[in-house]
């Protein structure tokens, strides 16, 4: 890591911390608000305003038929769900595993995890065909004593991520607690109160740093599991169905390490963007980008792997359907986005192998971008490419996105960047505490290992 | 009654073997394709009985058609020594069927009857259940179709018109069932007497290829047809145990090798 220095060329001291996060709290460019206007009315016009329509007319105005009754509005969906997964996850196994150069980085992470999630819940509304009775897929006392169906995969879906987005809320509030209170005392006016309310009364006494340190180790543990079920829960949606090359049991961990593929690309990006923008040089360094490529090459020979048993386990079934699916995949009419997808995930993040390109930050954006189109072309073509080729061949088809779909996916996009504008100007984006904790104690030299935060006492 | 009372009667009364998977009747439909000629009547009367939307030119080009039961072709052999086949094909009822376990809100379930229903008013649109089908025989209303007057006058008054949004599919004409059931009831009688009720598509049929009736019964005619001839019979897709209501009898070619 290395040696971080404020303004002045000192080491870097708590009250240089507080100040620099803190002033991304307070100050605010113009740059800010045109992005954010920007982002709002792209989440109007390309969102909304399509979405409306399509609660007006039907979901005819997207492009799907039969035999494609699930389209893009369903792999919008996996794409976000996917995108959510890394960040509360990653942050909880580095908890845990005690890794240092986390707690620059975990609570944007963290915060990308909530508002994919949000967007993906949105996708479920736009997604069904009636979404004004979509409360009945959820389990709630009525007159009529009627329950949602426990046996279906989609009941399972809600649950899920109903749990995951309460827990990853949760998590990410409780460990701005203090960074809260931290902002609480140094701002004026209706941030001031707002902040008050937000830190609930912190005062930073031991009691209650150890009961913070608990409460956090506790939900990590207990979100890990949680996030490798609910992408798990979602592949059932598609591998509990008899569709040649959807009924599949790699489809869990697929999904799962697709996901967190695909999230982990996604804290790049927003790293690399949170970096430039609000000037963290001084806390989200190489190291960070050194880190998550190692943990992204990782991923790609996973994914990579399991695609290719995905392929074999279709050969081998020996099944005239399997094999009909398996030839329309790699060779039909999506042919050409299954290859782009196998040179985005597959081939161009071995590149990662070198440590030059890791601490290259301008490639690596690039990487990570293409990455999460082809993780998005994945999620397509697991729709598109298995609903057209079924088993009976009269009703084979074909499915092609429609304006209003690939508008939506925009405004989706839109309505992502929306929300994250709006996050890092009320939640401090760098956990303030936890990179103190990296510090060493004030007036100490700056310690190049950065694990012993304070004195042991006792 | 107390609450546990009434936990242990509904234990015993769900317990009882048979409670899931043995119904009143078991309606089934045979279809011979040795006398089917592919003449298509029977999605006329289809479209006619069961208020089935006219989806328009530009609907149809993009595959939203609505047609509970049709008229599947498929090619045997090839070329030169090629020929057409076909083969009707709607809702299979299947008794293990895969559509009712994914539905989220259970608009699809299994009635006392023996019949996949689907309830549209329940239905919330996930279009699931299209998707686990296997026989490609659930139609999505993708808008809300509507019908030029006079058109609308002859719209069936027993079946519902259904709604943007909505899932549909073939229901062996549950309301000619429900019909038949009460007038059973009136009479006196437990159950329906075998020929009482015919959907629409049976009714039609000009070479009589469609039979049905309740396999629970030993003596109907469609029991009969498939004990006959036990050798033509089989069901579509049967390797993947959805055990389905629609018996096909195999069509005899003796030009197959």
């Amino acid at each position: 890591m290395q040696a971080k220095v404020n303004p002045v060329g000192e080491p870097l001291q708590y009250a240089d911390v507080n100040r620099d996060v803190i002033r991304s709290l307070t100050q605010t460019g113009r740059r800010y608000y045109i992005a954010l206007a920007t982002a709002f009315g792209l989440t109007i016009v390309c969102f909304f305003f399509p979405w409306f329509y399509q609660l007006y007319y039907g979901l005819g105005a997207a492009g799907m038929n039969h035999p494609g009754v699930w389209g893009t509005y369903l792999a919008n969906f996996i794409f976000w769900i996917g995108l959510s997964h890394s960040g509360t996850l990653l942050s909880c196994v580095l908890h845990l595993t005690n890794s240092t150069w986390r707690k620059a980085m975990y609570r944007s992470a963290e915060a990308m995890t909530l508002f994919s999630l949000m967007v993906a819940a949105t996708f479920v509304m736009v997604h069904v065909g009636r979404p004004w009775f979509i409360h009945w897929a959820l389990p709630y006392s009525n007159q009529m004593e009627l329950w949602p169906n426990f046996r279906s995969p989609l009941l399972f879906d809600v649950m899920a991520i109903a749990t995951y987005l309460t827990g990853s809320s949760i998590f990410i509030y409780m460990g701005s607690i203090p960074d809260f209170a931290a902002a609480r005392d140094r701002t004026a006016g209706w941030r001031h109160h707002m902040y008050v309310l937000l830190s609930m009364g912190w005062r930073g006494t031991d009691k209650e740093w150890h009961r913070l340190g608990w409460a956090y180790t506790f939900l990590a543990v207990l979100i890990i599991p949680l996030a490798v079920s609910v992408h798990s829960i979602v592949s059932w949606d598609f591998a509990m169905s008899l569709v040649p090359a959807l009924h599949q049991t790699i489809f869990a961990p697929y999904f799962v390490v697709g996901a967190i593929y695909s999230g982990t690309a996604g804290i790049v990006t927003v790293m690399f963007v949170l970096r430039k923008s609000m000037n963290f040089e001084q806390y989200i360094t190489e190291v960070h980008f050194d880190n998550l490529g190692k943990l992204l090459l990782a991923l790609s020979l996973m994914w990579t792997y399991i695609n290719i048993v995905e392929l074999f386990t279709g050969w081998y079934s020996g099944t005239s359907a399997e094999h009909e699916a398996l030839k329309f995949k790699l060779f039909g009419y999506y042919a050409l986005l299954y290859w782009e997808m196998i040179l985005f995930c597959a081939v161009a993040p071995l590149l990662l192998i070198s440590t030059r390109f890791r601490t290259s930050l301008v490639p690596m954006l690039i990487l990570s971008i293409a990455i999460n189109i082809g993780m998005y072309t994945e999620r397509f073509l697991i729709v598109a490419t298995s609903l057209s080729r079924q088993y009976l061949p009269d009703a084979w088809g074909l499915y092609v996105p429609s304006l209003v779909e690939i508008s939506i996916l925009v405004g989706s996009l839109a309505m992502f960047v929306t929300l994250f504008l709006v996050f890092v100007k009320i939640f401090p984006s760098v956990s303030m505490y936890e990179v103190k904790e990296t510090m060493g104690a004030p007036g100490r030299e700056f310690s190049e290992k950065g694990t012993e935060p304070w004195p042991k006492t006792q | 009654m107390s609450l546990l009372d009434q936990w242990r009667q509904s234990w015993e009364k769900y317990s009882k073997p048979g409670y899931y998977d043995e119904f009143d009747y078991a309606w089934t439909m045979s279809i011979d394709l040795d006398k089917c000629t592919g003449c298509e009547a029977c999605m006329t009367a289809c479209q006619a009985e069961n208020n089935l939307p006219n989806v328009g030119e530009d609907e149809f080009a993009q595959g939203r058609e609505i047609k509970w039961i049709r008229i599947e072709r498929y090619w045997v052999g090839e070329y030169p020594n090629i020929k057409l086949g076909f083969i009707p094909m709607m809702c299979q009822h299947c008794d293990a069927a895969p559509c009712e376990t994914v539905c989220p809100v259970s608009a699809t379930y299994h009635n006392q009857d023996g019949l996949n229903t689907q309830i549209y008013n329940r239905c919330i649109g996930t279009r699931a259940c299209a998707v686990y089908c296997p026989y490609e025989v659930r139609y999505f209303n993708f808008t809300t179709h509507h019908w030029d007057a006079p058109l609308e006058q002859q719209l069936n008054p027993d079946v519902t018109v259904r709604e943007k949004g909505v899932m549909e599919k073939c229901t062996f004409c549950i309301q000619r069932i429900r019909q038949a059931k009460d007038r059973a009831k009136d009479d006196g009688r437990r159950r329906v007497r075998d020929g009482e009720v015919q959907p629409a598509c049976v009714q039609t049929c000009p070479s009589q290829a469609l039979v049905f009736g309740d396999r629970k019964d030993p003596d109907s005619q469609v029991s009969q047809m498939i004990a006959m001839e036990k050798s033509r019979a089989y069901r579509v897709l049967e390797a993947l145990n959805t055990s389905p209501s629609v018996v096909y009898l195999k069509k005899v070619d003796d030009d197959a090798s």
